[in-house]
């Protein structure tokens, strides 16, 4: 994880909680849950720093971007649910946006046309 | 960011801890699943979730206000390492605590007695005015010059009407009296009193709680009598009662219609006194017409506001000019007048005093700081590898810093805490003893004094905790940490710091001790001054026969057989006499006279003689010597009366080379003559002034009805007034007997501002001198424990053991030296400022700097002595193994 990380964390930091946000709009999940869909869906290109996403999810619910609740998990464990709420279902839309724009331009700039279009897919 | 949050981290950081195991099972499980053994599914699960505390930690700094959680945390270390030494945190509390304590409580007096406003409307704009002379006349030598007399009641109707249209002008004299009589079982008592003119309260701007205040019909010689009660003699005397209005009561054996009393807030003061001013009443009713009228009689004060647009200078210069043509129709009169504001006229005798304690509190609590600062250098000193390892592992600068203000910030303030509890029980303390000072009823702590303390308590904390960050150098962290033992260059430092600490502590001590010196030997001086006569075993009773009850001239004389007679008779009783003021017991009156036989001198000259009345047993009563001729006889009264005696000073300036006896003098205020049949001694009406000379005349036919008793017995002086006042009973049961005391206790009094000064001066001076000899004692302790193995290796080499003790004696005392020299030369510098302080007494007294030296330099020698005696035994061999 060591050298491959460090460029990721540094793009994480922005994005993480858009992505957390992304998988919250599946339904409700669990911290292990989310790391787990983040990492399966990025090809495991992306690995979620444990050390950001506990903190991620704090603000994000500071922001009441997302509601917590405890619960049993799929094994019968007690667990921390995040649910996104009405208001990070709309800051989900901006930093998409944001997110879709910012590609492209970085797409433009480097060239690679087929990036950035795949970026809009 | 909330405080929510902040409040519930201890909650949140549970739930996360949860939440990460319930992490790390389900990883473990996933890993499981794949078919890793346990311990791999386990190490795995770890390694991929990072460090779970650093997660809680950096959570718990997001709910963090980051501020407020350090500054606990330092504020928690700091009382987990003072309570570490709680010797040193006792020590330092209390110091700081007298420090501040003094200071708060001279802070409170000084703000309230000499800055805050008199409690009348618009204080600012109210005057006392005063005349003057403008050359004082040589018959006056003897008294110092004084720029404020008090005002005559024809020159103040001559003011009133020029100045009309520039200010309100009120007359008053506060240092009347009555006796009250006996009513309702309340005994008779003698009060102070005093005479206004009506439009005195309203000049001031106050009016009477209840009842009314003064009318111009009330101020006038046919009306009715009325009087005003203060606040504090119609709680005392009439229990509060509010019918008191509209009722008689009876001054002087007349019956006077109360018609107000005043709040009790009003109080009056003036540098002539009226503090305990008992009742008001309208001067033109109560003072005789022909003083009314006079010129030559100065009994009053005048206070007074200038109407809106004038202003003190323009009314002074226009009352000036009319005070110049008084005098020049009446030779009697003073020829100038002089004013300043009442504020100043009540307090101005107090200024020097409370600002000489005032620098003596801040030269305490400087030397506090230091010393607190000291100790506190002395710990980091002692801390330094602790804090040097700290420094190396990444401790900021700014932490350790933070932590060494928090702990003199804790000190300072559990000081600041105890020293305000100390300044309230001072207060009380002082109000309680100097009720006799103007305005001491106005003193009390404010919400600006408590500002100031803790402005006091924060300025302490910087202070002492800055110099200790100053002698402490981060650089050196790998120099502590090497500092195994035998190169001390850090620990030198610090004690060198320590040493200008204390240079400039014992430097303070002996400005302080100087100043105490100095108030000392004027406070004996001023107690053993000779009176003139001897003056133990002395009783004075002072008693007042009213005119109402007492009209003829010959049953006052009655009376004072009578009753001398009866004393007499006592047993035990030596002698006793009768006399209008005995010695040191105030001025008694003085009168102008001239020498029948000289050359008559220029109208309105001669010479002021204090002047008394006395019985003929009073001069070996009390034992005035008689010098020359004889004392008037038993005979020569009422109508025979015109004979009198003068002191030995009075001969001297009325008839420098010649024989007084057989000469005459004329009292030009009452137009008298008097044969001299005899010179006595000397004695003083007031202790801390010069002697005056006097002239006395017969009791008996003199006009007198006061008069004081003075008794002598062989011991127990004290028991007679019980016996002496029922014989007073028994002739008038309405007659109040004041002012019961030794003579003594007489001198006491007088010198009691002295003694108040010069021990309250002392007793910072013995607290600095204490903190000075702990603070070397401490220094050089230190440096011996540092340098324990390089004595061990000079003994261990040989040296000798008082060589040793001399060399760590020399060391310990070289501060010393130096602060005495400072000190010395402060002192020299500064001692001028109380010079008015002192009686008798030169600033420069080579007695007491010589004596301060001395104490000092012993005092500093005992607190050296201990360590440099400790080290000159030391056993070499365990010096050497102490690492």
């Amino acid at each position: 994880m060591g050298k491959s990380n460090e460029p990721n964390a540094e793009m994480l930091k922005g994005t993480l909680d858009m992505m957390v946000l992304r998988t919250l709009v599946m339904g409700d999940a669990h911290g292990h849950t989310i790391a787990k869909v983040i990492e399966r869906s990025s090809e495991d290109v992306l690995e979620v720093e444990q050390g950001s996403l506990y903190p991620a999810l704090h603000r994000l619910e500071d922001r009441c971007w997302v509601s917590s609740y405890w619960g049993a998990s799929e094994n019968n464990r007690k667990a921390k649910f995040y649910r996104l709420t009405a208001a990070g279902k709309r800051q989900l839309v901006r930093e998409t946006n944001r997110w879709r724009q910012m590609a492209r331009a970085i797409g433009l700039v480097m060239g690679e046309k087929t990036l950035a279009e795949e970026g809009e897919r | 960011m909330s405080w929510r949050k902040f409040f519930r981290r201890n909650r949140a950081d549970a739930e996360l801890a949860q939440e990460i195991d319930f992490y790390l099972a389900a990883e473990i499980e996933e890993n499981l699943a794949q078919g890793m053994s346990a311990h791999e599914a386990r190490r795995r699960a770890y390694l991929k979730f990072g460090n779970p505390q650093r997660v809680r930690e950096s959570m718990w700094q997001q709910n963090t206000f980051n501020l407020i959680d350090n500054t606990w945390r330092d504020l928690k270390y700091a009382a987990r390492t003072l309570t570490k030494s709680p010797g040193f945190a006792l020590v330092a509390v209390l110091v700081m605590a007298l420090g501040i304590g003094a200071n708060i409580a001279l802070f409170t007096v000084v703000r309230s007695v000499l800055l805050n406003p008199l409690p009348y409307r618009d204080p600012a704009r109210l005057y006392t005015i005063y005349e003057r002379n403008s050359k004082d006349s040589k018959a006056s030598d003897a008294m110092p010059v004084s720029g404020y007399l008090p005002v005559d009641a024809g020159s103040f109707a001559e003011w009133k009407r020029s100045a009309q249209a520039t200010a309100e002008l009120a007359l008053v004299s506060p240092w009347q009296g009555y006796n009250v009589s006996s009513e309702a079982g309340k005994l008779p008592e003698q009060i102070e009193a005093a005479w206004c003119s009506w439009n005195f309260f309203p000049v001031l701007g106050v009016s009477p709680a209840i009842g009314r205040s003064f009318t111009a019909d009330d101020d006038r010689p046919g009306a009715e009598a009325t009087v005003i009660l203060s606040s504090a003699f119609w709680k005392r005397r009439y229990s509060s009662d509010p019918s008191i209005v509209g009722k008689k009561i009876w001054l002087d054996a007349n019956p006077y219609t109360v018609i107000g009393v005043m709040p009790s807030s009003f109080v009056y003061s003036s540098s002539f006194g009226g503090n305990n001013v008992q009742v008001w009443a309208p001067v033109a009713h109560e003072a005789p017409s022909w003083l009314m009228r006079t010129y030559g009689d100065h009994e009053f004060l005048v206070v007074a506001r200038p109407l809106p647009g004038a202003t003190l200078a323009g009314l002074l210069s226009q009352l000036s000019a009319v005070q110049a043509q008084i005098r020049a129709a009446h030779p009697e009169a003073h020829d100038a007048v002089s004013g300043r504001s009442m504020l100043d006229d009540a307090v101005e005798g107090y200024k020097t005093s409370l600002y000489a304690l005032l620098a003596a509190t801040g030269c305490v609590l400087l030397i506090a700081c230091l010393n607190v600062a000291s100790l506190l250098v002395a710990r980091t000193a002692a801390r330094s590898k602790e804090l040097a390892i700290r420094a190396a592992m990444g401790g900021g600068r700014l932490r350790l810093l933070g932590e060494r203000l928090m702990e003199s910030f804790l000190l300072s303030c559990a000081g600041g805490a105890l020293g305000l509890l100390l300044a309230w029980g001072a207060l009380a303390w002082l109000v309680r003893v100097r009720h006799d000072m103007n305005r001491v009823e106005a003193i009390h702590i404010d919400s600006v004094v408590v500002a100031a303390t803790l402005a006091t308590i924060l300025l302490c904390a910087l202070f002492s905790a800055m110099i200790s960050v100053a002698s402490g150098n981060g650089k050196v962290i790998l120099a502590s940490l090497q500092e195994s033992s035998r190169a001390h260059s850090a620990g030198r430092v610090r004690a060198g710091l320590r040493k200008v600490l204390l240079v400039l502590e014992v430097g303070l001590t002996v400005v302080l001790l100087v100043g105490a010196g100095l108030l000392l030997k004027s406070y004996e001086r001023l107690r053993n001054t000779d009176l003139g006569v001897p003056v133990d075993n002395v009783l004075t009773m002072h008693f007042g026969l009213p005119d109402a009850r007492y009209k003829d001239a010959t049953q006052v004389v009655a009376f004072f057989e009578r009753l001398l007679e009866r004393v007499r008779s006592l047993p035990g009783v030596q002698s006793a006499g009768l006399v209008t003021a005995g010695p040191g017991q105030g001025w008694g009156g003085d009168n102008l006279v001239t020498v029948v036989e000289h050359p008559p001198l220029p109208k309105g000259e001669g010479f002021d003689l204090m002047t008394r009345g006395a019985d003929p047993g009073y001069f070996s009563a009390i034992q005035i010597p008689l010098v020359r001729g004889r004392i008037f006889t038993l005979d020569e009264r009422l109508e025979r009366a015109h004979v009198g005696v003068i002191s030995q000073s009075a001969a001297a300036l009325l008839f420098p080379g010649e024989d007084p006896i057989g000469k005459h003098l004329n009292d030009s205020s009452e137009n008298q003559v008097y044969e001299v049949v005899g010179v006595v001694g000397d004695t003083r009406w007031n202790i801390s002034q010069p002697m005056r000379p006097t002239f006395y005349r017969p009791l008996y036919g003199s006009g007198y009805s006061v008069a004081t008793i003075v008794l002598r017995s062989e011991r127990n002086v004290e028991g007679f007034a019980v016996p002496v006042e029922k014989i007073i009973g028994g002739m008038d049961a309405d007659l109040p007997v004041g002012d019961v005391m030794t003579l003594r206790e007489t001198i006491g009094r007088s010198a009691l501002d002295s003694q108040f000064d010069s021990i309250l001066v002392l007793a910072f001076a013995v607290i600095a001198l204490l903190l000075a000899a702990a603070g070397l004692y401490g220094v050089l302790a230190y440096l011996v424990t540092q340098r324990t193995s390089e004595i061990g290796i000079r003994i261990a080499l040989g040296a000798q053991r008082e060589s040793v003790l001399s060399l760590m004696l020399l060391d310990g005392l070289r501060p010393a030296l130096f602060g005495l020299v400072f000190g010395l030369g402060a002192s020299a510098a500064s001692v001028r400022l109380i010079r008015s302080m002192l009686y008798d007494t030169q600033p420069l007294d080579p007695a007491v700097f010589v004596a301060v030296s001395g104490t000092l330099l012993v005092v500093a020698g005992l607190a050296c002595l201990l360590p440099a005696w400790r080290a000159s035994r030391l056993d070499p061999m365990q010096a050497l193994r102490t690492e």
